[in-house]
């Protein structure tokens, strides 16, 4: 296995008015070079259960091993070395003010003690040079440019790249074609699966487009409310319609929720 | 202004530059806005005051408060990250503390250096006349500064500090620990402030627990100042604009103090008032060239 959770349970906002249970007891276990869409409504918990795996707080309760590791009590910063991350936001995964060389030489150290020896080296140019190339943007003829000036499409690229540069050993996509138009957003999903699966990377998607989830990854999770309601994998997946998916989700929560956003597909 | 005000003014703006690089690192590159540096300007004079009565080296003393200013920034920088204190207050929090502690290191409010062989008289031997040595030292001093201050920001440390100001959540997700690198830089801007109020107190001859007084206004105005003249750019060009700001900005304050308007003239009570003016005006005139001159 390369990611398991063992009954993670998170509340916010834990004995006030607020309190919300944003995961319940979860467990799952992910294999290596498995791609997991994870779907829900809003507040399901999926962007939750990807921060928790992260690193961004730790669980009230339960176990998370990485790659045979015990990471329950790792911060953020030392988890990275093993997860590759890219936001919804098209910002956040970037630095405006930097070049793009400058950017993807600091995630090329992810993971790795960052000394006095110079940021960029001469010799990773040429390799950044080849990995844009793979972008069709042109960006590789523009290393030396800030990154402020790119757009979110490109922004949302170059932190794919990023995210993969030092093989991570999981990576964690945040609905990261959501904020982005439905060209741009396509283009971002086809680089995806390139870079997935030319790395065998073991991955997990959020997303809020179901027909996305059922076309990426080999396995598919909802989650409702903080539980994973529906897991399924392989050749049943694979087959998986849009209506199947309703249904399943009918009679698994036999609730009218037809104002629910997730149906927004 | 007389020749000899403007060689004055230049003279400030360079030993006060090495303070102003010092802001622009945690202004500009951290995002943090730091006002230890009331209190590390002086901390640094005071150090090296007290080492040189007790017959160090003037240029170890120059070291001795490059350490303890670097101690302050630190201290400040773990308040923020470690004690979770919002950065403005943390930094106020050590300010203060210095003040104190300034009393302690000097066993009183000031420390004088009559008599005593300062990094300028060593320079002067050569037989130079007091106003140039200083300002050739100053120079000399300074540019250093500048040179490893571009080197470092290009070091993969120094760029992981560029981002944790521009980013923290990136660079986060890329690995780095936010904390240590904040700690790291506010102390590295501390060490510089304190090293640049070590050479003013050998300078001046003195060194007083109040000559910090409005360091971080007068430091922001010149990174301001430099920002709005030679505009903002890379790394090379900020750094440099920090520094030529600082001169900028002391020779207008000399400018302004010089300037008679018949029987009205400023004293330099009225420094704070000009500087704000300055501020203000180094602040909109980007947008006043916008709107008037398109």
């Amino acid at each position: 296995m390369m990611l398991e959770l063992i009954k993670i349970t998170k509340y916010f906002h834990r004995g006030s008015v607020n309190e919300v249970l944003a995961l319940h007891d979860i467990s799952l276990d992910v294999g290596r070079g498995d791609f997991v869409s994870i779907i829900g409504s809003n507040g399901a918990g999926k962007s939750t259960l990807l921060n928790c795996v992260a690193g961004c707080f730790f669980p009230d309760q339960g176990v998370i091993v990485l790659d045979q590791r015990d990471v329950s009590k790792w911060p953020e910063f030392k988890r990275a070395a093993l997860i590759g991350r890219v936001f919804q936001d098209p910002l956040l995964g970037t630095c405006a003010s930097m070049s793009i060389e400058q950017n993807l030489a600091l995630a090329l150290r992810r993971g790795r003690r960052r000394g006095l020896g110079r940021g960029v080296r001469f010799e990773d140019r040429e390799m950044f040079r080849e990995k844009l190339t793979h972008l069709d943007l042109g960006l590789e003829n523009r290393l030396q440019d800030t990154v402020g000036l790119l757009s979110g499409g490109q922004r949302q690229a170059l932190t794919m790249v990023m995210a993969t540069l030092a093989r991570p050993e999981i990576l964690l996509l945040d609905e990261h074609t959501a904020a982005l138009d439905p060209k741009t957003g396509q283009q971002i999903l086809d680089l995806t699966q390139r870079l997935v699966e030319g790395m065998g990377l073991t991955t997990l998607m959020v997303t809020h487009n179901m027909h996305q989830a059922l076309r990426m990854g080999n396995r598919l999770i909802m989650m409702h409310r903080g539980e994973v309601i529906l897991d399924i994998a392989g050749q049943e997946k694979a087959r998986l319609q849009v209506d199947d998916l309703l249904a399943r989700f009918y009679t698994l929560k036999k609730e009218a929720f037809s104002s629910d956003k997730m149906l927004l597909v | 202004m007389s020749w000899y005000a403007l060689l004055g003014a230049v003279e400030q703006g360079l030993v006060y530059g090495i303070m102003v690089l010092g802001v622009y690192l945690t202004f500009r590159v951290l995002n943090f806005p730091d006002l230890t540096v009331d209190g590390s300007l002086p901390l640094g004079a005071a150090v090296s005051a007290v080492a040189i009565s007790f017959g160090v080296n003037p240029f170890a003393a120059l070291f001795l408060a490059l350490g303890a200013g670097f101690l302050a920034g630190m201290v400040t920088g773990f308040l923020n990250t470690k004690l979770g204190i919002l950065h403005l207050l943390a930094s106020i929090l050590t300010m203060i503390a210095l003040y104190s502690i300034n009393i302690r290191v000097m066993s009183g409010p000031n420390v004088s250096l009559l008599g005593r062989n300062t990094v300028l008289d060593l320079f002067m031997r050569f037989g130079l006349p007091g106003y140039v040595a200083s300002i050739i030292l100053f120079t000399i001093i300074s540019l250093s500064i500048v040179v490893f201050l571009v080197w470092f920001l290009h070091t993969e440390f120094g760029q992981s500090m560029l981002a944790t100001g521009d980013n923290p959540r990136m660079i986060t997700s890329q690995g780095v620990n936010t904390h240590t690198v904040i700690i790291l830089g506010v102390g590295l801007s501390n060490a510089l402030v304190a090293f640049s109020g070590a050479l003013i107190a050998q300078n001046q001859g003195a060194a007083d627990v109040n000559m910090g007084v409005g360091t971080i206004v007068a430091g922001l105005a010149s990174v301001i100042v430099g920002e709005t003249v030679f505009g903002r750019g890379g790394v090379l060009r900020a750094v440099v604009a920090a520094l030529l700001g600082s001169i900028l900005y002391r020779t207008a304050i000399a400018l302004a103090l010089s300037m008679k308007l018949g029987a009205f003239s400023f004293t330099p009570s009225d420094l704070n008032l000009i500087t704000a003016l300055l501020v203000v005006l180094a602040l909109t005139a980007p947008r006043i060239k916008a709107r008037f001159f398109p």
